[in-house]
C-alpha cells in the first residue's frame, strides 16, 4: 500500500509532500513520541504516529527512512519543521484522531 | 583507496541544527554506495551524538574517516564530562533538563543507541574537561 492510498482510507490531511505520496510504499507502523526511542525501534517504511511536530521529528524521519509521519490529535507542525520536511521529501499528514485510534484502523487494513 | 576524511562542527544549544552532520554523513555514505543498513546505523549513532553535544556540552566536532572496510567516527566535545559512564550507558538513565524532554529527547537512549548501532564504542571522558566517543562500524 502507498501513503496516498492510506491517506484516502483514513481520511488524513497532508501537511507536506503530497506529491510524493503515490510512490511511497508503506510497511508496518510505529507509535511513539520519544525521539531516541523511535530512532531505535522504528523500521524503514513504517508509518510513524506521533504528536511531536518539531524539526527534530523530521530529522528522525529522515534517519529512519519511515514512509510518513502522521501527527495525531491535531498536533501542530512547526513552521521550520514543515520547511525541513519539504526539503527532505518527508510526507507529513495530520488527523484529529488519537494514535490509538489510527493504529487500530491501520491494523484492519 | 585513500581514506575519505570529513569534519563537522555541531553548534551548541541549537536544536534546529542538530541532525545536520548526521544528514550530511548519511548522504555522503549513500553516495559512496554503502549498504542501506550501514548508512542508517551510522546516521543514527551520529545523530544521537549530535543531540548529546547540544544538550550537554555546548556543541562539539565530529571527525569521520571512511575506508571500504570501516567507518570510524570521533565525537569530540569540551563539555562537563560523564561522571559515571556505566550509569550513563543504562537505557532510561538521563540527566536532560525538562525543556529538552518536552522536545522529545532525554529518554535515556542516546548512548545505548550509539552502542547498539556501532561495532566498537570507546568513551574517553574526564569531568570538567570533555568527552570523546570513538566509534567504528565495520563493513561486513
Amino acid at each position: 500500500m502507498t501513503v496516498k492510498e492510506l491517506a484516502k482510507k483514513l481520511d488524513l490531511t497532508y501537511l507536506s509532500c503530497e506529491d510524493k505520496a503515490a510512490k511511497r510504499e508503506i510497511n508496518g507502523c510505529y507509535c511513539g513520541d520519544l525521539l531516541s526511542w523511535v530512532m531505535s525501534k522504528a523500521k524503514e517504511d513504517n508509518i510513524w504516529l506521533t504528536v511531536m511536530g518539531n524539526i527534530n521529528s523530521i530529522g528522525v524521519a529522515v534517519l529512519t527512512d519511515v514512509a510518513c509521519i502522521i501527527l495525531t490529535e491535531n498536533a501542530p507542525l512547526d513552521d521550520n519543521a514543515k520547511e525541513k520536511a519539504t526539503e527532505n521529501d518527508v510526507i507529513v499528514l495530520t488527523t484529529s484522531k488519537t494514535s490509538y485510534q489510527v493504529a487500530a484502523e491501520i491494523s484492519k487494513l | 583507496m585513500e581514506p575519505i576524511k570529513l569534519h563537522y562542527v555541531v553548534s551548541g544549544n541549537d536544536f534546529t541544527c542538530a541532525g545536520e552532520a548526521s544528514g550530511k554523513i548519511k548522504r555522503e555514505l549513500k553516495g559512496l554506495g554503502f549498504p542501506n543498513d550501514i548508512v542508517r546505523n551510522v546516521a543514527i549513532a551520529v545523530y544521537e551524538g549530535e543531540i548529546n553535544m547540544v544538550i550537554h556540552a555546548g556543541g562539539g566536532v565530529i571527525d569521520v574517516e571512511i575506508t571500504p572496510e570501516c567507518i570510524s567516527l570521533d565525537l569530540i566535545d569540551e563539555g562537563p564530562g560523564i561522571p559515571d559512564v556505566s550509569l550513563a550507558m543504562k537505557e532510561g538513565f538521563s540527566t536532560a533538563p525538562e525543556n529538552v524532554r518536552q522536545l522529545g529527547f532525554g529518554a535515556g537512549m542516546g548512548l545505548p543507541n550509539i552502542k547498539k548501532y556501532t561495532d566498537e564504542m570507546i568513551i574517553d571522558t574526564e569531568v570538567g574537561v570533555g568527552t570523546t566517543i570513538h566509534l567504528k562500524v565495520y563493513i561486513k
